[in-house]
């Protein structure tokens, strides 16, 4: 079929995508925002023709209001008193979702690589095609990525 | 550890959550909800101009087909918001409760042609209770001679029971003529409005 369906279809197909993604991404707390912001901007640019790959197209705004997130979140003054709590012990940190937050303070290339490779469960040509890159610069940036994973939780 | 990161563990209620607070809230071209009647159960679509769509939902094609023709006809931004439906359904509860006898609704024709509107716009003068013939109706449209073509217009009103093409029946006696959801339930519209008895 040339054109597209109904929105609708469109967001039940990738609503649970877009959330498991954002909840890597910026956290269980951030996600309705942020998956509210992704749709909107979905469906505003929702065409009348094809989208080559639909669920790369919305994972890759996802990762566009993730990013609006950190840098607003940023910008704003950090209140006293919130300090992250005690790191869990590694190993369970490797087997739970607690490395997603590790993930979080990647430097910004890899912590975006390993997000869309293994939270949006893109390959790395999809990934590459979402951060502008190429798939060899992608495939660098998450096996760089895990190597500094590895290294942290070894310290 | 591997080349490979788990996933996160979510809910997949979460999400649906999510989902079900952007339809309601967002601004899409097109809103639909499913709407329950004593005829069957109904697909009802409306846009900022007025109800574009109301279709039997076991007719057409399904539910499915029903959204592809509006997305491809009207536009792809459609939703599921059944709040935006609450005037149709009352006005439709009304009517089937005989409270109601006349429909208030804007009407959105964008998926009806020029003809079509011509004839669908005679057909909505017909007054509840009463009914007209094929040939009448093509002559209220400006052409007398087409009554197969009014016929093919009624039989393809997007907006049944809003407008209603159930009133239009054959001439001389030779039956009641199609309907858009089959002629079982043109007899239960007739029945309700008291032109068929039994």
């Amino acid at each position: 079929m040339s054109r597209l369906p109904p929105f609708q279809r469109f967001l039940d197909a990738h609503r649970e995508d877009v959330w498991r993604y954002l909840v890597a991404a910026v956290g269980r707390e951030a996600a309705d925002d942020c998956f509210q912001e992704t749709f909107i901007a979905a469906m505003r640019a929702y065409p009348r023709t094809r989208i080559e790959n639909p669920r790369a197209w919305v994972l890759t705004i996802a990762h566009r209001k993730a990013l609006d997130h950190h840098r607003a979140r940023a910008r704003r003054p950090v209140p006293v008193g919130a300090v992250p709590d005690a790191p869990a012990p590694p190993e369970a940190e490797l087997l739970g979702d607690g490395v997603w937050e590790r993930v979080g303070d990647l430097p910004p290339k890899q912590r975006a690589a390993l997000l869309l490779r293994f939270a949006g469960d893109l390959s790395h040509r999809e990934v590459a095609a979402a951060l502008g890159c190429s798939e060899e610069a992608a495939r660098r940036s998450a096996h760089e990525g895990l190597k500094r994973l590895r290294e942290e939780l070894a310290a | 550890m591997t080349e490979h990161l788990t996933p996160p563990t979510f809910d997949p209620a979460d999400a649906a959550a999510a989902a079900a607070r952007f339809s309601a809230t967002a601004h899409p071209d097109v809103s639909y909800a499913l709407i329950d009647s004593p005829v069957g159960t109904l697909v009802a679509a409306t846009t900022d101009r007025g109800l574009a769509c109301l279709s039997y939902s076991d007719h057409a094609g399904g539910i499915d087909a029903v959204l592809d023709h509006i997305s491809a006809k009207i536009s792809p931004r459609v939703l599921e918001a059944p709040a935006r439906l609450d005037l149709v359904r009352r006005e439709l509860d009304e009517y089937f409760e005989r409270r109601r006898t006349a429909f208030d609704l804007d009407i959105d024709w964008s998926l009806v042609s020029p003809f079509g509107r011509r004839v669908l716009a005679a057909t909505r003068e017909i007054p509840f209770g009463e009914f007209s013939t094929y040939a009448h109706v093509a002559a209220e449209a400006g052409n007398a001679k087409a009554s197969r073509a009014a016929g093919n217009a009624l039989g393809s009103n997007p907006m049944p029971i809003v407008v209603p093409c159930h009133r239009v029946l054959h001439s001389g006696g030779k039956g009641i003529g199609n309907y858009t959801g089959g002629v079982h339930r043109k007899e239960a519209l007739l029945r309700l409005e008291g032109v068929l008895l039994g």
